[in-house]
């Protein structure tokens, strides 16, 4: 059965400062149909979603709604809701200074007589919608005060009300939990059973593979094709996302298992907390050792390590650094031993958007430096060039912007500045999360090979799988508690149980 | 057209327009005048001393150059302006001619002290008034625009208490040579070209020019690199003290008195200006110092061009008015993206 066509885009084509983004792309879309669109990063999926929702002017092409005349040319995000096209992006692009309430109802709050705006209203309205979608939250608070994963849901939720025909969700899971996911996707069936068309675009296989029903594979910023779900199996799409045959993932630890037995602690820490966000834990790692964060969003994975970075200070207990005894209270403090940190949160905490891609990498090698030991345009510009090409991120020049980026080479970007200080300890905090598959394996044997150079890592994702692949012990939380430690054993299963508490059986 | 093009795209480019813009004003005015066409480029010696409309600009456009060299650090680390520059000016001419005439003397004809404590005293205070407004909009998180409204109102105050309610006139040569001129060019462009050099020099040779857009882009971000972020807007905010005392020296010189009801009046709003003329974003981040420098010149141009035509000075704000309005809406982004549109539809058009 082939469902009515909703949307159609054809031959596409926009090109940013040195970079063909987008390359006479076609894209069509029916009535009731989860339509992955897949790619690596700088594919050119989010510049094709830009196009449409009218974030980004295309240069020739066309755009046809069902339902309205003539092609059709967004110039606002506003104009693309009009025609139903609604969007969430991948970074939780909502107001975190208003309440929940106001922010589903931006532009469009329910009115009194009188013309003001009905609080009271909209704020049953909102609380209605929350119920629906099994989010207990108080929907007068500002949005602020969530996780960034009821962030993207409240994302959702104002998409979804806003009666729409195309619902595009780009990266919607990356900063979701399973359990998480598991709600978006029966909102997605409900959606799609009442004929809406959704464009789905992820970088998590498993899930295009849950609930899609067509891909859409571009490369580079062309169209490689597009082909219903069940003729392109997983290592198809792979290699067509790629354009290359995949060298399985599951063989790059196997020659890298090292015995630490020997080797020297690096950091010893007892009783650190931070209060309100994790209880009191002692914590080791030693010199070579890559060590996981585990546990469910907010378990207080990424709180722990912003402690031992003293990105939050702590508040109580003791830490050697290198066998000596330890006091920091500021990052630089941290950096001054030997530290690195990547944030969970690129946006916020991560990319400096309005400086140059040169500039982002030095940043902290400079800050280390201190302000008086400039280092030289010279120095600067080889350094940038050597990480641009190590870690082979695409960008027109070192000189662009990091903004214009994707967003998996801002993280590779953030990744370089690290690298650049020559860190003993660097604490990746989901250093994946938006990258492509390809870029994946990179960064998981990045790790491996820093780790056999002496240096000390801390890795947190939300992938079990990843971790299993890189760490050889894994830390557990629950609830801002650390719970346990996992050395032998480390199968997916076992990393599952912990994190639930261990009693519960799936 | 090619070259055009790049021109247009130079961050200084627009900023240098306007000016140009406005000394062509003057070139057609004086034109239709029958004047000498040029005559404001024109300069000569009277007496001894540097004379002309351009030198009048450049003398007179000092004591905002050097607030907008602050400004400019402040707006770009803080996302915010220093309203109180104005009223540190005052202060700080208060502190220095109270100290050399003596407290609650109307009228020195000798220094009590040696003139060197009283300027650096006043700019010292400068200094403190700057890390009084940076401790609060760094440490305590509040807004610049309202942390720094309390010696907005309250410095010149402060400085009205320390001169005894008196307009402190100070008789000595040697005080008026900051205002006067040094052999035959005007003092304050001096002090002028010595504080933008300076600060060019800091921001070139260390990292501090990196530091305060990292932190005005992303203070989070750029704490987690390794800045502290607190003590670099603390700085910022005690470079635009520094400033505002070093101008307020100059314009008490500029008078040979410390009229603190007058002195440094409505500054921070030409400071401000300057900055948003010199095409720096008032929201914080990317800076141009020179951009900034090249505004504060323009506004004093403006004044200048406005008098000259015959302007009264009570009406001149109101062309002042209309003047700025255009200048910010051709360097407005939408504006700029209606012409490269334009631009683009005129070459496909041709082919």
């Amino acid at each position: 059965m082939e469902n009515k066509v909703i949307l159609t885009m054809r031959g596409i084509s926009m090109t940013f400062p040195g970079v063909k983004a987008l390359d006479h792309v076609d894209f069509t879309l029916r009535q009731g149909e989860i339509h992955a669109l897949m790619g690596e990063n700088g594919a050119g999926k989010s510049t094709l979603i830009k196009c449409l929702t009218g974030i980004n002017a295309f240069e020739s092409g066309e755009i046809r709604v069902d339902g309205i005349e003539g092609p059709v040319v967004n110039h606002s995000t506003l104009d693309a809701q009009k025609k139903g096209i609604s969007t969430v992006y991948q970074e939780v692009n909502l107001c975190p200074n208003l309440s929940v309430a106001e922010n589903l109802f931006i532009g469009r709050e329910p009115r009194t007589k009188i013309g003001t705006i009905n609080r009271r209203e909209m704020n049953t309205r909102a609380a209605a919608i929350m119920k629906e979608l099994q989010i207990d939250i108080d929907v007068t608070e500002n949005l602020e005060n969530f996780s960034l994963a009821i962030q993207q849901m409240i994302a959702i939720a104002r998409a979804v009300d806003m009666e729409c025909k195309v619902l595009i969700l780009d990266e919607p899971t990356s900063s979701l939990d399973d359990h998480e996911v598991e709600k978006l996707f029966i909102l997605m069936n409900k959606l799609k059973a009442q004929g809406v068309g959704i464009i789905f675009v992820t970088h998590f296989l498993e899930q295009v593979y849950a609930v899609c029903d067509r891909i859409t594979v571009l490369r580079n910023g062309q169209l490689v094709g597009e082909y219903p779900i069940a003729d392109l199996p997983r290592v198809k799409l792979v290699a067509a996302m790629m354009g290359k045959d995949f060298d399985d993932l599951a063989s790059i630890k196997g020659d890298m298992a090292v015995d630490l037995s020997h080797a020297d602690y690096y950091i010893e820490a007892q009783g650190l907390s931070h209060k309100g966000t994790i209880k009191p834990f002692d914590f080791t790692i030693k010199k070579g050792e890559v060590v996981g964060l585990t546990g469910l969003l907010g378990s207080g994975r990424t709180e722990l390590a912003r402690v031992l970075y003293g990105a939050d200070k702590a508040q109580t207990g003791t830490m050697k650094v290198n066998g000596k005894e330890v006091k920091i209270n500021a990052p630089i403090e941290a950096m001054q031993l030997g530290m690195g940190l990547l944030p969970d949160d690129r946006k916020a905490e991560g990319i400096i958007a309005d400086l140059s891609v040169r500039e982002n990498i030095i940043l902290a090698m400079q800050a280390k430096q201190g302000v008086f030991r400039q280092i030289s345009m010279k120095e600067q510009q080889e350094i940038a060039d050597k990480y641009i090409e190590m870690l082979s991120i695409k960008t027109a020049s070192r000189e662009t912007l990091i903004r214009q980026l994707s967003g998996g080479n801002q993280q590779k970007v953030i990744l370089a500045r690290w690298l650049a200080t020559d860190p003993d300890f660097l604490i990746l905090d989901e250093p994946t999360r938006g990258i492509d598959i390809g870029t994946k394996t990179e960064i998981q044997k990045l790790v491996l090979k820093l780790a056999k150079e002496g240096k000390s890592i801390i890795f947190i994702s939300s992938e079990i799988e990843e971790m299993l692949r890189t760490c050889s012990r894994m830390v557990v939380l629950r609830d801002g508690v650390k719970v346990g430690e996992l050395t032998d054993e480390l199968t997916q299963n076992h990393v599952m149980q912990a994190i639930a508490g261990g009693d519960t059986d799936e | 057209m090619n070259k055009l093009k790049k021109l247009t795209k130079q961050t200084l480019f627009l900023p240098i327009f306007c000016m140009l813009l406005v000394m062509l004003v003057n070139v057609i005015y004086d034109a239709a005048c029958g004047n000498f066409a040029f005559s404001f480029f024109s300069i000569s010696l009277r007496n001894g001393v540097l004379y002309g409309r351009l030198i009048d600009v450049l003398n007179r456009g000092s004591e905002v150059a050097i607030l907008a060299v602050g400004m400019t650090l402040v707006v770009s680390s803080s996302a915010g302006t220093d309203i109180s520059v104005g009223s540190v000016m005052s202060l700080s001419a208060a502190m220095c001619c109270m100290l050399l005439a003596g407290f609650g003397v109307s009228s020195a004809n000798e220094l009590q002290v040696p003139l060197v404590v009283g300027l650096l005293a006043g700019i010292f205070l400068g200094c403190v008034c700057g890390a009084f407004n940076g401790f609060l909009v760094a440490y305590l998180d509040i807004q610049p625009m309202v942390a720094t409204l309390i010696l907005f109102s309250a410095a010149r105050a402060v400085g009205l208490l320390l001169c005894n309610n008196l307009i402190v006139y100070i008789r000595d040569k040697s005080f008026k040579v900051l205002g006067g001129y040094l052999g035959f060019i005007p003092t304050p462009i001096i002090i002028a070209a010595v504080c933008v050099a300076v600060t060019t020099i800091l921001l070139k040779k260390t990292a501090l020019g990196l530091y305060i857009q990292s932190v005005g882009i992303n203070k989070k971000a750029s704490r987690i690199a390794g800045l502290n972020s607190r003590k670099i807007i603390l700085l910022c905010y005690i470079i635009c003290g520094l400033c505002a005392g070093i101008a307020g020296i100059v314009n008490a010189s500029r008078i040979s008195s410390a009229d603190t009801n007058n002195i440094g009046l409505n500054y921070e709003l030409d400071a401000i200006l300057a900055v948003a003329l010199g095409g720096n974003s008032l929201g914080g981040g990317k800076f141009n110092l020179a951009g900034s420098i090249i505004g504060a010149y323009t506004i004093q141009a403006i004044t200048t061009t406005l008098y000259a035509i015959g302007v009264s000075s009570d009406q001149a704000p109101v062309y002042k008015a209309v003047i700025v309005i255009i200048i910010v809406a051709v360097q407005a982004p939408p504006f700029k993206q209606y012409m490269s549109k334009r631009a683009a539809k005129r070459a496909l058009a041709r082919g």
